[in-house]
C-alpha cells in the first residue's frame, strides 16, 4: 500500500488501543526531556493530531480540559519556585521581601531574591509534566474510553462492565439531587444542616437504590453473569493470572519510564507481566460464554499508529544514550535551549498519525 | 409455552399472598393482557416468569412455573435470556450501554451469538421497530417512546420466544403509545412471540389481546376471553361502559368496531347537546407573560402567555419533551424561568421566599416521592404542618379529605400510588395555595383511582382554586379538564375548552369522542346523563 493510498483511506474509528499507545509512546518521549523547544513541538505535534483525527463525539471535545490542566500544571511549578524555591542561580530578576522563619524552619526559604534559573528551571519542569499530561489526554480525545473498556480482553469482562455501569451512574446521582434539592424547594423546608441534608439524602439514596435493583434485574433477565459451564477454579486462575500479569506490566512501565529504578524493573518486568496476563487471556478466552458485537479489529492502520508512538520513545531513548546534552539544557550557565536532529525525528514520527491514521466517522 | 402451576406466591414476612393458587397456560403466539388494580401482583406474575420472583425480590414461592418446560426453580434468571425478554416500565433504568446499537447487541454478546448472526439480527431489529436513523445515538437522548421502542428491540435480538412488558406505554403520550404498541402487534403477527404485557390504561390494549388474565386482588388469576371478561368487569375502558350503556353485547373492544354499532345511537342522541363547559371568566388567579425556559441553547419553553382563571382545570398536554414540565416549574418560580413575568395576585413567585412561593402556586413534581423522606404519614403531616405555618392536624384533615383511611403509622414507600399521591398533594394544600400544578399525577393510577382523583382535582377547582394537570391520559382529560392546552416545541399550539380541543384531534380524543364524532361528546357519563336525564 502506498501512502497516497494511505491518506485516502475511508473514513472509520481505529481502535481504541492504537491512540493509546501512540499516546504513551509521546508521553514516554516527553518524559526523557526538559528541553522547552523540544516539549513544544511534542505539544504542537499532539495538539495537530487531536485536531486532524478527532470525532465530533462528546470525549473528544474534553481535550481543552486537559490543555487547562496543563496551564495549571505550569503555574503552579513556577509559583511555587517563586514562594519557596529561592537561592538558587546568579541571575537575579527581581527581590521580593523574605518572610523571616523560626529557627526550626532553617531550610525553608519564604520569597526572597528571584533567579531567572529557578524560573526556568521550574518552567522545564512543570512544562515536561504537562506535556506528559496532555499526551493522555489525547489519547481520551481521540479514543473512545468507553470502547476502550470494551475492548478489554474476556477475562477482564466483568471489571468493565462494572466501570461501564458506574461511569453511568454518577451522572444520574448528580441528576437525582438536583431533581431532590429542587423539590425540596416546593416544601419551603427551612431546615438548615443535619435535616437538611437528610431531605435530600433519603430519596436520592431511596432512588439510586431503587435504580441499581432495576439495573441489575434488567442485567440479569437479558444474561449478564451466566456462567455456562466454566469450574470455578479456572476463573480463580484466569482472574489471578491477569491480575498479578497486569502489577507487573505496571510496574514496567514505571521502570522504563522512571530512568532511576533498576534495569530489572524495567523491560524485563514489563515482558514478565505481558506473559503472565496473556497466559491468563488465553485460558480465560477459551470459554466461550460470551461473544463481542463489531469488535474493533487491528488492522494495517492501527499498526501504523501505534508504531509511530512507539518509534518516537524509541528515537528518544536513542538521543539519551547518543547524545544527552540537548535533551537537558543546561541552566548554569543560562544557555539556550537546542534541538538535535534525532529528536527532532523523533517528533516528526510522531506527527505522522494526523496523515496516515483513517479520519474520524462523523457520528450524528 | 408458559405454565403456572399451582403458584402460590408470599411477600418475606407477609401473612397474605400476592398470588393464590394460580393455574395458568398460555399458549404459543398468544398476546395476553394482565389487568388487575394496583398492588394486585401483576409485577409479581410477569416477575414470577423468568424467575426474577422470587429469586431477585425474596419472598416464597410454591408450585411450578415453567416457560418451554424448563423450570424456574432449577435455573436462574441469565439462563432465561434468550428464552424470555423482559422490558419494564422505565426503559432508561434498564439500559446497560450507551448507544441504540451496542443495547441492542448486548443481550446477543451475552449469549455468545456468532459475529455475523449479531450484525444481521441488530440491522433487522432496527427496522422491525422503525429506529434505523438512530443506531448511533446517545440512549439519553431520545425520546420515551424512541427509548421504550429500543428497549423492546434490545431483549427482542435474542430471539426470544416470550415476551414480557410490564406497562410499557404507561409513562408515553398518546402518539408514542401507538408507536409501541404498533411494534408489539407486529411481533405477534410475524414473528409468533407469546406477549404477556401488563398496562392499567386498558383501552390501549384491550382491542389487540387474545386473553385477558385479571388479577382480582385477592391473589386470584381469572383467564378468558376478552369480550367475555371484559363485558362485567371494574376495569372496564370508555368503549365497554358505553357499549354497556347503549346495550350492545358482546360489547365492541375496539373505537373502530364500536363507531360501526353506533349509528343508532348518534341518531338517540341527535338534538340533544353535552351540558356547556363551565365559564372561563372566573378571575384570574395566575397571569403569566412571555414566560421563556432555555437550558443552555436548547429553549423549552418559549414566550408561552397564560392565564389561570379561580374555578377552573386546565389540561396541559402534549409529548414527551414538549416543555410540559418547564412551564409549570417556573409558574411555581423555583425552576428555571429566562424572561417574562408571572403575577400572582400581584406577586412574582419567583421574586420571594420558597415559603412564600408556595402559599401562592402549589405544585406537587412528576416523582412526588422527592417530597416525602420521614418515616411515617403522620410525621410527614406534622412536618407539613410545620412548614406552612398552619395548626396542627391541617395536613392530616386535608388527606383524610383526599384518601380516607391512610394509616398514619405506615411509611410513604408502603403506600399505594394513589394514596402517595394523596399525601404530597395533602403536604402542598397545607399552605392554602390559590393555584395547584400538578405534573403527570395520574401514572401508575388504576381506574379506581384515577376517578377518586378526578374528584379531587373537580373539588380543589370548585373550591375557588386555579388547577392545572399536565398529563399524557386523555380519558382523564375528558372527565376532569374545563380546558385544553396543547404544547408542541415550547410553545402553546392550541388553548380551548376541552370538547373544543380533544374531539378535532386523532391523537388526544377520547374513546367516547370518537366513536361519537362529531359530535361533541366526552364521557360515558355525559351521555348517560343525555340518555336518562
Amino acid at each position: 500500500m502506498t501512502v497516497a493510498s494511505w491518506t485516502r483511506s475511508l473514513p472509520r474509528a481505529l481502535h481504541p488501543g492504537a491512540w493509546w499507545l501512540w499516546a504513551f509512546g509521546l508521553a514516554t518521549a516527553a518524559s526523557r526531556t526538559t528541553n522547552p523547544v523540544l516539549l513544544l513541538m511534542i505539544l504542537v505535534a499532539c495538539g495537530y493530531v487531536v485536531a486532524r483525527r478527532r470525532s465530533d463525539a462528546p470525549w473528544a471535545l474534553a481535550f481543552r480540559m486537559y490543555l487547562y490542566l496543563g496551564a495549571v500544571i505550569i503555574t503552579m511549578r513556577v509559583v511555587f519556585r517563586i514562594v519557596f524555591g529561592g537561592g538558587q542561580g546568579d541571575t537575579i530578576l527581581f527581590t521580593l521581601p523574605e518572610i523571616p522563619l523560626p529557627e526550626w524552619a532553617q531550610g525553608i526559604r519564604l520569597f526572597g531574591a528571584v533567579a531567572a534559573e529557578q524560573l526556568l528551571s521550574g518552567f522545564y519542569d512543570g512544562l515536561r509534566l504537562a506535556a506528559m499530561v496532555i499526551c493522555v489526554g489525547a489519547a481520551n480525545a481521540l479514543a473512545n474510553p468507553k470502547r476502550m473498556l470494551k475492548s478489554l480482553p474476556g477475562a477482564l469482562y466483568e471489571i468493565g462492565t462494572a466501570v461501564v455501569v458506574a461511569l453511568t451512574v454518577a451522572p444520574q446521582l448528580v441528576e437525582s439531587v438536583l431533581r431532590v434539592r429542587r423539590a425540596r424547594r416546593l416544601r419551603a423546608g427551612g431546615q438548615k444542616g443535619l435535616k437538611a441534608l437528610r431531605g435530600i439524602l433519603i430519596p436520592v439514596l431511596e432512588d439510586a437504590l431503587n435504580r441499581s435493583l432495576a439495573l441489575a434485574s434488567a442485567m440479569a433477565s437479558r444474561g449478564y453473569g451466566r456462567t455456562g459451564e466454566i469450574p470455578a477454579r479456572t476463573r480463580l486462575l484466569t482472574g489471578s493470572l491477569v491480575i498479578t500479569g497486569l502489577l507487573g506490566v505496571c510496574a514496567g512501565l514505571y521502570g522504563v519510564m522512571d530512568a532511576s529504578t533498576p534495569r530489572y524493573m524495567g523491560v524485563p518486568m514489563l515482558l514478565a507481566g505481558l506473559a503472565l496476563s496473556i497466559a491468563g487471556f488465553l485460558i480465560g478466552g477459551r470459554r466461550v460464554s460470551r461473544s463481542r458485537y463489531r469488535p474493533d479489529r487491528w488492522r494495517a492502520a492501527e499498526i501504523t499508529v501505534a508504531a509511530c508512538g512507539v518509534a518516537s520513545a524509541a528515537l528518544m531513548y536513542l538521543t539519551a544514550s547518543v547524545d544527552p546534552a540537548d535533551l537537558y539544557p543546561s541552566l548554569s550557565p543560562l544557555a539556550w535551549p537546542e534541538v538535535g536532529w534525532l529528536p527532532a525525528l523523533a517528533v516528526a514520527v510522531a506527527v505522522l498519525p494526523a496523515w496516515l491514521a483513517p479520519p474520524p466517522e462523523s457520528v450524528s | 409455552m408458559i405454565r403456572f402451576e399451582n403458584v402460590t406466591f408470599f411477600h418475606a414476612g407477609a401473612k397474605r399472598p400476592v398470588l393464590r393458587e394460580v393455574e395458568l397456560s398460555v399458549g404459543e403466539g398468544e398476546l395476553c393482557l394482565v389487568t388487575g388494580r394496583t398492588g394486585a401482583g401483576k409485577s409479581t406474575l410477569l416477575g414470577a416468569v423468568n424467575g426474577l420472583v422470587p429469586r431477585f425480590t425474596g419472598g416464597h414461592l410454591h408450585g411450578r412455573v415453567t416457560v418451554d418446560g424448563r423450570d424456574t426453580a432449577a435455573f436462574a434468571p441469565q439462563e432465561f435470556a434468550g428464552l424470555v425478554g423482559v422490558v419494564g416500565q422505565d426503559p432508561l433504568a434498564g439500559f446497560v450501554t450507551d448507544t441504540v446499537e451496542e443495547e441492542l447487541a448486548y443481550g446477543m454478546e451475552q449469549l455468545a451469538l456468532p459475529p455475523a448472526v449479531m450484525r444481521k439480527r441488530v440491522e433487522e431489529t432496527l427496522d422491525l421497530l422503525g429506529v434505523a436513523e438512530l443506531r448511533r445515538r446517545p440512549l439519553r437522548t431520545l425520546s420515551g417512546g424512541q427509548q421504550q421502542r429500543v428497549a423492546i428491540g434490545s431483549v427482542l435480538t435474542a430471539h426470544p420466544k416470550v415476551l414480557v412488558l410490564d406497562e410499557p406505554t404507561s409513562a408515553l403520550d398518546p402518539t408514542a403509545a401507538e408507536d409501541v404498541l404498533a411494534a408489539i402487534i407486529r411481533l405477534v403477527h410475524d414473528l409468533g412471540t407469546t406477549v404477556l404485557v401488563a398496562e392499567h390504561r386498558v383501552e390501549r390494549v384491550l382491542q389487540y389481546a387474545d386473553r385477558l388474565l385479571h388479577l382480582d386482588g385477592e391473589g386470584r388469576v381469572h383467564d378468558g376471553e376478552p369480550a367475555a371478561m371484559i363485558a362485567d368487569s371494574d376495569i372496564a375502558p370508555p368503549v365497554v361502559r358505553l357499549a354497556r350503556l347503549a346495550g350492545w353485547t358482546p360489547p365492541p373492544l375496539s373505537v373502530r368496531d364500536a363507531r360501526r354499532r353506533a349509528a343508532s345511537l348518534r341518531e338517540r342522541l341527535d338534538g340533544r347537546t353535552p351540558p356547556p363547559p363551565s365559564t372561563m371568566d372566573g378571575e384570574p388567579k395566575l397571569a403569566a407573560k412571555a414566560v421563556t425556559v432555555a437550558y443552555g441553547k436548547t429553549v423549552a419553553v418559549r414566550e408561552v402567555d397564560l392565564v389561570l382563571p379561580a374555578g377552573q382545570v386546565t389540561a396541559l398536554m402534549g409529548r414527551n419533551g414538549s416543555g410540559k414540565s418547564s412551564l409549570l416549574w417556573a409558574l411555581q418560580g423555583s425552576g428555571k424561568r429566562h424572561s417574562g413575568a408571572v403575577d400572582v395576585a400581584g406577586t412574582d413567585p419567583a421574586k420571594v421566599s420558597a415559603a412564600r412561593a408556595r402559599a401562592l402556586v402549589g405544585l406537587v413534581p412528576q416523582t412526588a416521592s422527592d417530597l416525602l423522606y420521614l418515616d411515617t404519614v403522620d410525621a410527614e403531616c406534622r412536618q407539613g404542618d410545620a412548614e406552612s405555618g398552619v395548626v396542627q392536624g391541617t395536613c392530616r384533615a386535608l388527606l383524610d379529605d383526599l384518601a380516607p383511611g391512610v394509616p398514619g403509622d405506615r411509611h410513604p414507600r408502603d403506600l399505594s400510588e394513589g394514596q402517595r399521591l394523596a399525601l404530597v398533594l395533602a403536604v402542598q394544600l397545607g399552605a392554602a395555595p390559590g393555584v395547584v400544578l400538578l405534573d403527570e399525577p395520574t401514572r401508575g393510577l388504576d381506574y379506581q383511582a384515577k376517578e377518586r382523583f378526578t374528584a379531587v382535582v373537580r373539588r380543589l377547582a370548585a373550591e375557588g382554586r386555579a388547577v392545572v394537570v399536565a398529563t399524557h391520559d386523555v380519558e382523564f382529560v375528558a372527565g376532569a379538564a374545563d380546558r385544553v392546552v396543547v404544547m408542541a416545541e415550547g410553545e402553546i399550539v392550541a388553548d380551548g375548552p376541552t370538547a373544543e380541543v380533544v374531539v378535532a384531534s386523532p391523537a388526544f380524543a377520547p374513546q367516547v369522542a370518537k366513536i361519537l364524532a362529531p359530535s361533541p361528546w366526552l364521557t360515558v357519563e355525559q351521555v348517560a346523563e343525555a340518555l336518562n336525564p
